[in-house]
């Protein structure tokens, strides 16, 4: 006999333990199956947790989640090949209990999530692959396992599987994703111990810095770099427009070594030990690039509905509160005894758009397509603004008055005074 | 047809980093697997099970996190898990871990008979091999170590005859039922549960016996008390510096390179010369 559940999630992330954990703690029978060996094995993520959307669903998440840092400082740098422009802000208010925001090893946080789903009363089955949905006509009625006797049943399934999910993809609820709408991201831990780490970065114990990275390192490709310190170790990454990939023949890796090797960054990660290296696909399609999210007996959550907020790096949040308005639009229509239908269901997309979630992904609609057809914001204004950096200064016998005359001219030289009026417009357009 | 199968949880030594100021093994967040040797031991039971039916149980001796590994061995098949644990028994060595886990079996058996007790080669943390031998000692079974196949089990004669790798070989060795087997690696390929049983491993009521309950009524015989093993000291050895030889050669023609390599490779191992030249005739 098959089983049949309430409500099944697919996928252990934030999106889907949101998700599970809400649905069992509102009395449904739950069963959630991940592919990967252990709730977190799979993930990958550079990784800031954002408190909020955690706290709306777990308030005292604080005493016993594996957090590593809370950041007390944020770093903005562009960069050129040999030098950087930054701005730092660090605020004592950010060591003022609850903490907003904190560095996190996903393989040890997802792991804890899990943990509380399972003592919310959820079912979590592992190293289980859902190769497919199972459909009534249009109705999602279950889902097909990897494994021997693997059709379970049941009234609603959440999909929460991730970047590029193949089950809305091959139930043909959403179309191929797009190679100018993901990113591609690399990282790796390097290890290193906890007094070095503080030391380097002026933090105290429990303290964290990030440094959010722009410029030549993406050599001209959309795209960023980060460096976050955790307890014992600092995550670093970069990620470029999978599209831009595809053109410029770099490989990510490559990218990355480079970026290892910039004289700014090198003394930081200097004699550590490198433990991890991954690759994942990060969905910035934006507002525009999100697909149909709900329908007859299924929802949609997290990076599987492109709920990312590419700009901010903000996503395991994002996945967190669609995969609890997931649940609580469930939860509401079994209350009230109602179909899981369409219709039903639509509810949980008007509940996203009067959240931050997809205000926020409207605010920057434009951002993507401007950033993705204007490299100069990635090539010529680093070098440009690291050039004039170095001309002001340098002390050098030069008077101050020809310097600023120097600099004028070496951005109309390379932008001409249009160019740059309307780079000024764009720029203001995508954060409008 | 009864199977025992003793597994171990071990730290995965594949991502063990040593301590480089203390020089301890640092164990915090590297994650807890079953021994891999212990999964070969594993599926030969439970093919023994597909086989001649019956009943496979695992048994491990660990802290309540272990409870994991039981639940893996459940779902990918097994029937029964027990997790002995109890404070007791912290800090055994192979002498104590091998008096619990034989205290144990003999709780076992005393409510359906073993035929079987299958123990891995080795674990990848202690590596001592000592205690399957250990528990085969203390319950009187016949030992078969680093076993690589069983060839026939004869129910109605009580005998079992299984091929054994020995140094420079393979033994037939046969002998009376019920005995212990060492498992020995690369023998067989872990099976992939159903989904069946995922959800029995899932919701399985775990047994966890403490000390009186594995039948230990003398607490000196377990944990530390019992452990005359003394750790003297751990170090991490130097890596040692391998060096590539690079071989000069006088033109860049792959056969001459490859007669160049092959001459370096038999004057420093004839065998292999002489076994070519005996497959080439
Ligand atoms: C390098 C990098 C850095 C990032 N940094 C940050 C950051 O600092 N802050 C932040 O908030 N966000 C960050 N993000 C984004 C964030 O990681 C994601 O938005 C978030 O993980 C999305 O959660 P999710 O649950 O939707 O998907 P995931 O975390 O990808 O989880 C999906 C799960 O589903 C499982 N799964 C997939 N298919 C199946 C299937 N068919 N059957 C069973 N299981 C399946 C997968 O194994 C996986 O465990 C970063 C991403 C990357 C790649
Ligand atoms: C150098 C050294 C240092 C040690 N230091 C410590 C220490 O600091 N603290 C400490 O507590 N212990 C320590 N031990 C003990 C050791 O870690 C084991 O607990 C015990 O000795 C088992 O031996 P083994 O791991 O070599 O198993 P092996 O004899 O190699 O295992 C053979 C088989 O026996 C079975 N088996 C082994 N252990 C178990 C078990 N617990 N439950 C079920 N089946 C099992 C498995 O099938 C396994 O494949 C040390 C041992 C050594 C050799």
């Amino acid at each position: 006999m098959a089983e049949k559940f309430d409500a099944i999630v697919v996928g252990a992330g934030p999106a889907g333990n949101a998700a599970a954990y809400t649905l069992a703690k509102g009395g449904l029978k739950v069963l959630q199956l991940e592919r990967g060996e252990y709730p977190g094995s799979k993930n990958v993520q550079g990784a800031i947790l954002y408190s909020d959307a955690l706290e709306r669903i777990i308030a005292n998440f604080r005493d016993d989640a594996p957090l590593e840092r809370h950041l007390i400082e944020q770093r903005v740098w562009i960069l050129d090949d040999e030098s950087y422009v930054g701005t730092t802000y660090r605020s004592a208010q950010f060591n003022q209990p609850p903490y907003n925001r904190y560095t996190i090893i996903r393989a040890h946080f997802d792991k804890w999530f899990s943990s509380r789903v399972q003592q919310a009363g959820a079912l979590v089955i592992c190293e289980t692959t859902v190769n497919e949905l199972l459909l009534d006509g249009k109705r999602v009625v279950g889902v097909r396992t990897d494994r021997q006797g693997g059709d379970i049943y049941a009234d609603v399934v959440i999909l929460a599987d991730g970047v590029n999910s193949l089950l809305a993809r091959k139930a043909g609820f959403h179309p191929e994703i797009k190679s100018k709408d993901v990113a591609l991201a690399v990282k790796e831990i390097h290890f290193l111990p906890q007094e070095t780490i503080e030391s380097r970065f002026n933090i105290g114990e429990d303290e964290g810095v990030v440094i959010e990275m722009a410029g030549k390192i993406s050599q001209g490709m959309m795209g960023t770099g980060f460096l976050y310190t955790n307890k014992e170790s600092i995550t670093l990454g970069i990620g470029c427009m999978l599209s831009d990939f595809k053109c410029q023949r770099t490989t990510p890796y490559a990218l990355l070594e480079k970026m290892k090797a910039h004289p700014a960054i090198r003394p930081l990660i200097e004699g550590g030990e490198m433990k991890e290296y991954a690759a994942h696909l990060i969905p910035e399609g934006g507002y525009d690039a999100v697909p149909p999210i709900y329908g007859e007996g299924w929802l949609i959550a997290g990076d599987a509905g492109m709920f990312v907020n590419g700009l901010h790096r903000e996503g395991s949040n994002l996945a967190m509160t669609t995969g609890q308005t997931a649940a609580r639009t469930v939860l509401d229509l079994a209350a009230a005894g109602k179909p899981f239908s369409a219709k039903n269901l639509a509810r949980y997309r008007e509940r996203l758009d009067d959240s931050f979630v997809m205000k926020d992904l409207k605010k920057y609609r434009r951002a993507p397509e401007i950033f993705h057809d204007n490299s100069q914001f990635f090539t010529t204004y680093p070098e440009l603004l690291n050039r004039a950096a170095h001309t002001l200064i340098r002390v050098d016998g030069v008077d101050k008055k020809t310097k600023e005359r120097e600099i004028r001219r070496n951005f109309v030289a390379r932008r001409s005074a249009w160019g740059l009026i309307g780079d000024a417009f764009k720029m203001w357009r995508a954060f409008e | 047809m009864h199977s025992v199968v003793c597994i171990k949880q071990v730290p995965d030594s594949a991502q063990i980093r040593v301590h480089p100021v203390t020089n301890t093994i640092m164990r915090q967040g590297v994650p807890a697997i079953i021994n891999p040797y212990d999964l070969f031991a594993l599926e030969q039971a439970l093919r023994l099970k597909d086989r001649f039916g019956g009943t496979v149980t695992v048994v491990t001796m660990g802290p309540p996190q272990a409870e994991v590994a039981l639940r893996k061995a459940l779902s990918f098949g097994a029937d029964e898990a027990i997790l002995v644990s109890d404070r007791a028994f912290a800090g055994a060595d192979t002498l104590a871990t091998s008096c619990a886990l034989a205290s144990t079996i003999r709780q076992i058996r005393k409510n359906m008979p073993v035929d079987i007790v299958f123990t891995g080669k080795q674990t990848i943390d202690g590596d001592t091999a000592q205690v399957g031998p250990g528990i085969a000692r203390r319950l009187d079974l016949q030992l078969l170590t680093y076993v690589s196949r069983i060839l026939e089990v004869d129910h109605g004669a009580r005998q079992i005859r299984v091929e054994r790798r020995a140094e420079g070989g393979v033994q037939v060795l046969r002998t009376a039922l019920p005995c212990l087997i060492t498992m020995l690696e690369g023998t067989n390929e872990m099976r992939f549960g159903t989904m069946a049983d995922m959800f029995r491993a899932a919701r399985a009521e775990l047994k966890v016996w403490d000390r009186l309950a594995a039948g230990i009524e003398d607490p000196s015989l377990v944990g530390l008390k019992g452990s005359p093993t003394v750790v003297g000291k751990v170090f991490a050895p130097k890596p040692r510096a391998l060096r590539a030889e690079m071989i000069e050669t006088a033109t860049q023609e792959p056969k001459d390179l490859a007669v160049t390599l092959l001459a370096k490779l038999f004057t420093q191992h004839p065998r292999i010369e002489r076994e070519l030249a005996r497959r080439a005739v």
